[in-house]
This record gives C-alpha cells, structure tokens and sequence, in this order.
C-alpha cells in the first residue's frame, strides 16, 4: 500500500519508470471502461493512450484527498471517451454496434488475447442479477452519480448505495476478495 | 480544524462496520461522492487500517472487472514513454544557497586571526599571564581550529565527484522545504543538508528513510534529535543501505517504526 503511494507522489514528481508502473497496473481497466463506452477496439486504444498523457501532464493537479489514484484515473477516461462519443465519427460508425453492457462485452469477449481473468469474469456477470450488472455499469463504467443512477434505474435514491454495496459484494466473493 | 475531530468521533462511535456496511467506501472508489465526503472518506481510511483495507479490496474487483472488458491487444508503455520524454524534465532544483559553510571557512580563519593578534597584544600587556586564563585561550584557539578543519572536511565531501547528490524536494506535508543527501557509497555514509527545514514542532522529531522501490521496503536511518541546537543543519548517518530514494518525515520524539506519508516533508530519487 505504501508502495502505491510512493509511486503516486514519483509520478508527481513526473518519474518515468513510476509512472509506467502504475501505467501497468491500470492501463486494461481504463481501456475496458473506454471500450464500454465507445466500443471499439482500435479507437479505445487511442483514447487510452491520450487519458494517460492527459494524466502525465496533470499529475501535479492530483490530490489523495480527493480520492483515490484510480478513481482519478478513471474519470480522465470516461469524459475522455463520452466526449468521443460526441463526435460526428463516432456518431456515423455507431449504427453498426450491437452491444451495450460491460456485459455483452464479456460474452463476446474474443479469448485469445483475454486476460486469464475474463474466463473468470464471464460466469461472474452470469451470477449477477440483472439490477447488479446495470448498477455497476452505471456507477463505475459510466461515472453516473447516485442521483442519476438512481432516475435511471428508476430505483429510489435511497437505496443505490445500499444496493450498489451488495453488488460489489457478491462481485468480490466471487473473486475470493 | 473542529469537523474533523467531530467526524472522527462521529466515526468511533458509530463503528467502523457500520461504515463499511453503508456503502459509502464502494461509491467513494466509483468516484460518485461529493468533494467533502471524498476527503472525509480519505481521512478516515487513513486514520482505521481496516477502512483501508476495504477500499483496496472493493478497487481491486472493479480493476479486475475493468480490465476483463477491455478488447485490445496488450498495452505497451513505450508509444507513451516516448511522448513523455521529450519534453525537458523539471527537476525541483533550490537556487544554489550561501550556506553557513559556504563563509564559515573564512569567519573561522577570521576568529582564529583575532584570536592570535589578542592573544600576542595580551602578551605585550603582560608577560606574567596567569596559567588558567591562558589555557581558556588555548581552548578557545582549539575549537575554532576544529570548526576550520570540520567546514574543510565538508567542503571536501561536497566536492568528491564519486558522492552523489539526490536533491529532495518538499512534499504534500510542507511544500516549500527541501533538503540535500550526499551520498559516499564508499565510507557507507550520507551527509543530508537539512537547512531548508523548518525547526520541527514541539515533541517532534524529523525522520530519515531509505527507500527501496520494488517492493517497496522504507528503513529508518534514524532521527535528527538535535535539529534546534545543529548549527549548520548539515547531519552525518550511516547508510550501509542500496538506497533507491529519500524521504524525511516528521514523526513523534524518538521516531516511528514505519514512515508516516502525512507528514512526508522531503522526497527525492537516486538518480542511477
């Protein structure tokens, strides 16, 4: 834990070698979360690339108090790829897109060069109830906030922490974490 | 600063797992909480190691989930690496300071001189010195050789092209400090320059670490106990360590056993 701290404070200090640590350790996850988004391979490989240098020349603008390093990340990464998806590019190429869900992206999920994780993770989302999968891809894939999740899903707002806290749950004891 | 104190309370008193059980930890790693329960929820997983924990698991699912969502061949940091280092590397540098040692060499020979010249006058005055007041001089002349011959030795090691120099620069916890190591790999020793402190508060102590990055492995090389009475802030400690940074923390009197990142007044590389 330490270790991940100090990394953040070299990366603010703009350390190469720490900054591809941390590059390696969320660089899948924030290319996952921008393919949910804009659904495309090739384009999500740009994205990933600019939310990382956008990231390299804000580190100083990083604070842990205001949250956690991913957290940060993640957020660079979906207004990166929402603004994409405002594009006039995006708008033509978007009528051949058949998926939806962080879901369907699993199932369709192309094994050869998965990680060992997404085998896994497929009978995960199976697990899930209907309410859990579109939960988290609100909260965590699109950066919804309670309110919105909340109208959404047609949920009363009351309960979205709660409900969102047994999701991540059931997806955490499957994981075995 | 009173809400937090409240809060903290506030946070005792309601158990810790009732506030893992609300649900505020899975949103604060999603990132859909509001700026001021962000830093309460940053404040309290500092302050109760099972908070901590808990945050680390829950963002390790969503890495998990995350990442199995993404379709592209594996990422490599050198397209990014390339774009980053182009551009000219900023390294915090402190303007170059006169350092008390800097002169010192010069006020000591200065001293020394009128030392000499009182003590000849004196002579004049009486041949028939009394043998204590003239061993006071002595005492006296020895010192301010000793302080002359310790600037040398500095000056020295600061000038040893095989000692290497990591600037530290002023972290989170007081951003204008800073500091210098040297390091002499031969003699195991580092000289850290501490004059960019500020005097530490009452019942604290700066700590020294050496840092090993992976894993990440801080060992303490001590503390500095007598900062106020340390005249030219410049400290000698034993290093026997492949140091690959160093940081200074301030820590409660007599020091801590693991370096409090809060209080991380001065960081900085090794450069290799």
């Amino acid at each position: 834990m330490i270790n991940q701290e100090l990394l953040i404070l070299q990366f603010q200090q703009k350390d190469v070698q720490a900054y591809e640590k941390l590059y390696n350790a969320y660089c899948k996850s924030i290319a996952g979360v921008i393919n949910t988004i804009v659904k495309n391979p090739e384009v999500t490989e740009e994205i990933t690339q600019d939310v990382f240098l956008k990231a390299w020349n804000n580190a100083a603008s990083y604070s842990p108090s205001k949250g956690r390093f991913f957290t940060w990340l993640l957020n660079i990464a979906r207004n990166a790829a929402i603004d994409h998806t405002r594009s006039k590019n995006f708008k033509q190429s978007k009528q051949n897109q058949t998926t939806d869900f962080f879901v369907d992206i699993l199932e369709t999920h192309d094994d050869l060069n998965s990680s060992t994780n997404a085998i896994g993770l497929k009978d995960i989302v199976y697990k899930l109830g209907e309410t859990c999968k579109s939960l988290i891809e609100l909260l965590y894939f699109r950066g919804f906030t309670q309110v919105e999740a909340s109208e959404e899903l047609n949920m009363p707002l009351g309960t979205i922490k709660t409900k969102n806290k047994i999701c991540v749950g059931q997806l955490r004891s499957i994981l075995g974490l | 600063m009173c809400w937090t104190i409240a809060f903290n309370t506030r946070i005792v008193k309601m158990n810790i797992k009732e506030y893992i059980a609300s649900g505020i930890l899975e949103l604060y790693v999603a990132g859909s909480l509001s700026e001021k329960e962000n830093e309460e929820v940053h404040d309290a997983i500092q302050k109760y190691p099972e908070l901590m924990a808990e945050v680390i698991a829950i963002e390790k699912a969503i890495v998990l989930l995350t990442a199995a969502t993404n379709q592209g061949d594996s990422y490599s940091f050198d397209a990014i690496k390339k774009k980053i280092s182009n551009e000219p590397k900023v390294i915090p540098m402190q303007k170059p300071k006169k350092n008390f040692w800097t002169y010192s060499g010069w006020v000591a020979a200065f001293i020394l001189g009128g030392v000499l010249v009182y003590t000849n006058f004196q002579n004049k005055q009486s041949t028939t010195m009394v043998a204590g007041e003239k061993q006071q001089l002595e005492e006296q002349i020895d010192r301010v050789k000793n302080s002359l011959s310790q600037t040398e030795k500095l000056l020295e090691i600061f000038r040893d092209k095989d000692i290497i120099s990591v600037p530290l620069a002023g972290q989170n916890a007081s951003p204008s400090s800073y500091a210098k190591v040297y390091w002499d790999k031969k003699t195991k020793n580092i000289y850290l320059d501490a004059k960019g402190l500020p005097t530490p508060p009452k019942g604290k102590v700066y700590q020294i670490w050496s840092l090993k990055v992976t894993p990440l492995t801080p060992t303490s090389l001590g503390t500095l106990d007598n900062f106020s009475a340390d005249a030219n802030k410049i400290f000698t400690i034993k290093n026997s360590n492949n140091s690959e940074a160093f940081g200074i923390t301030l820590e409660p009197a007599g020091g801590s056993e693991t370096p409090n990142l809060e209080q991380l007044y001065a960081l900085g590389a090794v450069r290799s």
